[in-house]
């Protein structure tokens, strides 16, 4: 239900400089919201005039750039699509930068990471044939398998709440990473496919997946990575026997 | 000089392995269930008799080796994922390896020895 006062919302928030800081520290702070505050990202950017010290990543504010990702009492998620009526009254919200990476300060972490997973997989499109005239054509049907795959907007909710990528972010791809290597494994326009499937053939690279599905609960686009993952598998299954 | 290494082209036999031998297991659980609800264990003797039995030995000989394969990949995935230093990780596969192979030897002594 739309708030139709002024409320004052309690956060505790992940604060770390390293200049400043020996250790990071959780940070207590009240915020008087307005009635058109509608979003964590609403209230956070409240927070931040409130004490401008706060660091935290965000761009387009509509849940398409994934710059504001974060850990929102303990689950991975976009502050910007996060609405505050889903927090619990009374309670402090609790923020903290997404886990598994390192911080740069407070919300801010260091994805370099992430991306070098990401460019691993060879993320755009194989094709060594001539330029068309116009563009490469797909059926229906085939350009069908691309949905729910080309959505990703690279924010890492989901790779940082996946404990395979904790244990092993150096060699595990991660579910962004593979959610975009079947995107381009199942585009009919790509010829690489082959090459794709060896460079996927790893036991850390794809095979630390155990299906937990953390990814999935988290994607803020409701992606599902857990099923494109099975597809790469199945897919690897076909061709071995 | 410090660099990641990967690419080892392995793991998809493994993955089916671990799924194929989940299945045996299942499958072995819920006839050994439907056995001790039949009163295939009412005595030690009728217990005996039914291990003894060629179907079942060889049944339970499989899901033996079903569990020894799949406790291979998942300790294994343990080893790999919390165990850095590459001498230290190669000993505890080995070790591994070698007790789930003795392991089996000694499921079929007493498996046969009945």
């Amino acid at each position: 239900m739309m708030p139709t006062e002024n409320r004052t919302v309690q956060f505790k928030i992940y604060r770390y400089d390293p200049d400043r800081d020996a250790k990071p520290y959780m940070q207590d702070i009240s915020v008087e919201l307005d009635v058109t505050d509608r979003k964590l990202l609403d209230a956070m950017v409240r927070l931040k005039v409130k004490d401008d010290s706060l660091s935290f990543r965000r761009s387009c504010r509509e849940g398409v750039c994934g710059s504001d990702a974060m850990n929102i009492n303990g689950k991975n998620g976009l502050a910007c699509l996060t609405d505050m009526s889903t927090f619990p009254v009374g309670k402090p919200i609790v923020l903290r930068p997404l886990p598994g990476l390192p911080v740069i300060r407070d919300l801010v972490v260091d994805m370099t990471q992430f991306f070098k997973q990401y460019h691993s997989i060879k993320p755009y499109l194989v094709n060594n044939d001539p330029l068309p005239e116009k563009e490469r054509l797909q059926s229906p049907e085939d350009r069908e398998e691309l949905n729910g795959l080309y959505e990703c907007i690279l924010c890492a909710c989901c790779t940082t709440a996946c404990p395979s990528f904790w244990w092993n972010p150096d060699k595990f791809v991660g579910p962004a990473g593979l959610l975009a290597a079947y995107r381009f494994i199942a585009d009919t326009r790509d010829q690489a496919t082959t090459e794709r499937l060896d460079n996927l053939e790893d036991p850390y690279r794809l095979f630390r997946c155990h299906s937990i599905m953390n990814c999935v609960d988290v994607c803020p686009k409701n992606l599902n990575p857990t099923k494109a993952i099975g597809k790469i598998k199945e897919m690897m299954l076909q061709r071995a026997i | 000089m410090k660099r990641i290494v990967v690419g080892a082209h392995y793991g998809l036999k493994d993955w089916i392995a671990q799924r194929v031998t989940a299945v045996v297991m299942a499958v072995f659980t819920i006839v050994m269930i439907a056995a001790i609800a039949g009163g295939a264990t009412s005595s030690a003797e009728a217990w005996r008799g039914f291990m003894s039995h060629g179907a079942i030995r060889i049944a339970t000989f499989l899901f033996a080796i079903s569990l020894f394969y799949h406790a291979w990949i998942g300790i294994r995935d343990i080893w790999m994922d919390y165990v850095k230093p590459a001498g230290l990780r190669l000993a505890l596969h080995v070790l591994t390896a070698l007790a789930l192979i003795a392991y089996t030897g000694w499921t079929l002594q007493i498996l046969w020895r009945l």
